[in-house]
């Protein structure tokens, strides 16, 4: 009885939150996968039980192998995206770091993209990206670089990598943020002790410092993978749903438009165990950090 | 309102000592790092470069060549069209903007205040499930959200966008409150307000939410952007007589032959609010960013 007087009225002020995130997550999660299982092909739907099938289909039975081709144009996106933005972002963080005058304005342009929808930039990397002689490609033709001339995220086997350079783009100034906030929490003594023992920097670097990041790699590589998986607003933007650049997550939405719910469903909810693979043991483990802390 | 006036640390600035000692330090040399720095300026700013130069553009001079050069004449006749396109769309932004950055930032305190004092059974295992909240696919409940919506009829377009909104921002604003109240709000105000027989509720009210605006405006900014530049639900969710600006973007700069000079001045009228909001309040801005990894 005391102990409900103690907690009593603060789950009373948590409880609405926790009702509309069991409702609005959890069990519109678990309605999906109800959905995902059964047979909604079209806007009749006769939502019969059909177990796995869905999801055999979309792996061995979908037209041209539609949803292997969008989790390949994924994964060729998200290589691309994840090595980009991790090598600029460390770059960047790594030359502040190194002290420059006027950092904050060299900051505030990195980060910038950051406060800039999808939406909005994806029109004017769409004019970038012209695959004829506009845009870049006008840019490679007057400096003499026209072996860099190319199609863009019209080629039909490299153009998601191209796809993934407004991502780029867009995010490295955020994972600069993660690395700067990583070097500057590392402890002075450390530099110092280094020092002490006649550390080169490049040996200060390389043993100490880097080490010590670590984590922060770790946190932005997550984030940015599941981020990765959900790419929706770009590809929408630059290209429009087709096709060439079909992810999983355009996948639903087109298949959707044809009142496909079952299919949809599926595909939602192998983009939610995908996602899950990496969160779930990243929450568990941060969890566990904050608690031996 | 004193409290705004000191911006909270985002953990990025370095330290004076650090400061002072980093001048005599050696590796790259001085020349390389800020051609590099400046290079990437450059790169990063090319496509603001090229929006604002095309966006005042006459639309015949949009061709091929010449096409990254300054205009040859001025003018605003593309800002004038892209903005009777997206006006009605960007006033009705702000009607969905504001008021879920006001309710998820009131809800995100309660819950952040809660889960960072009481400690009851569980509570580890209940954060973690409302934080994975934030991080699902919301392709996984839209199917079954579009159905609930017009079941509990809801108004199509902003006030169903405000609805989702508030609920999927809940994970992120209680993470930010429950960092921001676990580091900055001492133990003993608490204790001193449960000694004066104040509740929870009261402590809350009259204690705690005086001293939270450094939360509340990390909040505010981050729900107010991800409203504003949020893209999915409002497709899923809205259409262009009734949704938000990116869709009307989209319509304005999708069609089969775009004009790209107004494409180009809507897609800066869509940025401006949230680009003088990250350029005003950056520090701001970024604590939201930062939060957003989880670990405070």
């Amino acid at each position: 009885m005391r102990r409900m007087r103690q907690w009593g009225p603060g789950l009373l002020l948590l409880s609405p939150s926790l009702i509309l995130l069991a409702v609005f997550v959890y069990g519109l999660i678990a309605w999906t996968a109800k959905v995902s299982f059964s047979d909604e092909h079209n806007a009749r739907g006769s939502k019969g039980f059909v177990g796995l099938e869905n999801y055999a289909n979309l792996f061995t039975n979908d037209i041209n192998d539609r949803f292997q081709h969008s989790l390949k144009n994924l994964l060729v996106f998200t290589v691309v995206f994840l090595v980009g933005t991790m090598l600029l972002g460390l770059l960047w963080a790594f030359l502040l770091e190194r002290g420059v005058r006027g950092e904050g304005f060299f900051r505030t342009v990195y980060l910038f993209p950051m406060a800039v929808s999808f939406v909005a930039s994806g029109v004017v990397w769409r004019w970038l990206m012209n695959p004829a002689d506009g845009g870049l490609n006008a840019v490679f033709d007057g400096f003499g670089l026209d072996f860099l001339k190319n199609t863009w995220w019209t080629n039909p086997d490299w153009g998601m990598a191209a796809m993934a350079l407004p991502a780029v783009w867009q995010l490295s100034g955020y994972v600069m943020a993660l690395f700067l906030a990583g070097f500057r929490g590392i402890p002075q003594e450390l530099r110092e002790a280094a020092a002490m023992d006649g550390a080169s920097t490049y040996r200060l670097y390389r043993n100490v410092i880097f080490p010590q990041l670590t984590p922060v790699a770790l946190s932005a590589l997550i984030i940015l993978g599941h981020m990765s998986m959900k790419m929706f607003d770009l590809i929408m933007s630059v290209s429009g749903a087709q096709w060439l650049s079909e992810v999983p997550a355009v996948y639903v939405w087109q298949a959707l438009l044809t009142s496909d719910y079952s299919k949809a469903a599926a595909i939602s909810i192998i983009l939610l165990l995908l996602v899950a693979v990496v969160i779930v043991p990243y929450l568990i483990y941060t969890n566990r950090a904050e608690k031996s802390r | 309102m004193t409290t705004v006036a000191s911006a909270p640390p985002t953990g990025l600035e370095p330290s004076p000592g650090v400061r002072a000692r980093r001048r005599r330090s050696f590796g790259i040399g001085p020349v390389i790092k800020y051609a590099l720095a400046i290079i990437f300026v450059l790169i990063v700013l090319m496509p603001a470069y090229v929006l604002v130069v095309t966006s005042f553009k006459a639309g015949n001079e949009i061709g091929v060549t010449g096409q990254w050069n300054l205009p040859t004449h001025w003018t605003v006749a593309s800002w004038g069209k892209a903005w009777t396109a997206l006006q009605p769309a960007f006033l009705r932004t702000f009607q969905l903007a504001i008021p879920v950055a006001l309710i998820s930032s009131l809800i995100g305190a309660a819950n952040g205040f809660v889960l960072s004092r009481w400690r009851f059974p569980g509570a580890d295992v209940v954060f973690t499930l409302i934080l994975f909240g934030m991080f699902i696919p919301y392709q996984a409940v839209m199917i079954p959200l579009r159905e609930i919506v017009t079941q509990i009829n809801l108004q199509p377009g902003i006030p169903t966008l405000i609805f989702v909104h508030c609920i999927y921002g809940i994970p992120i604003c209680t993470l930010i409150f429950r960092n921001y109240y676990a580091t900055t709000v001492p133990e003993d105000l608490i204790e001193a307000s449960r000694m004066d027989g104040a509740g929870l509720l009261r402590t809350f009210w009259s204690i705690i939410l005086p001293i939270s605006i450094p939360g509340f405006v990390v909040t505010i900014i981050w729900q107010f952007t991800s409203a504003w530049n949020d893209y999915l639900f409002a497709i899923f969710l809205s259409n262009t007589r009734n949704g938000p600006i990116t869709i009307a973007l989209n319509a304005l700069a999708g069609a089969q032959s775009p004009d790209y000079a107004a494409s180009m001045a809507g897609a800066l009228i869509t940025s401006l609010p949230t680009l003088i909001v990250y350029i005003l309040l950056g520090r701001w801005f970024i604590g939201g960013l930062m939060a957003g990894s989880v670990k405070s």
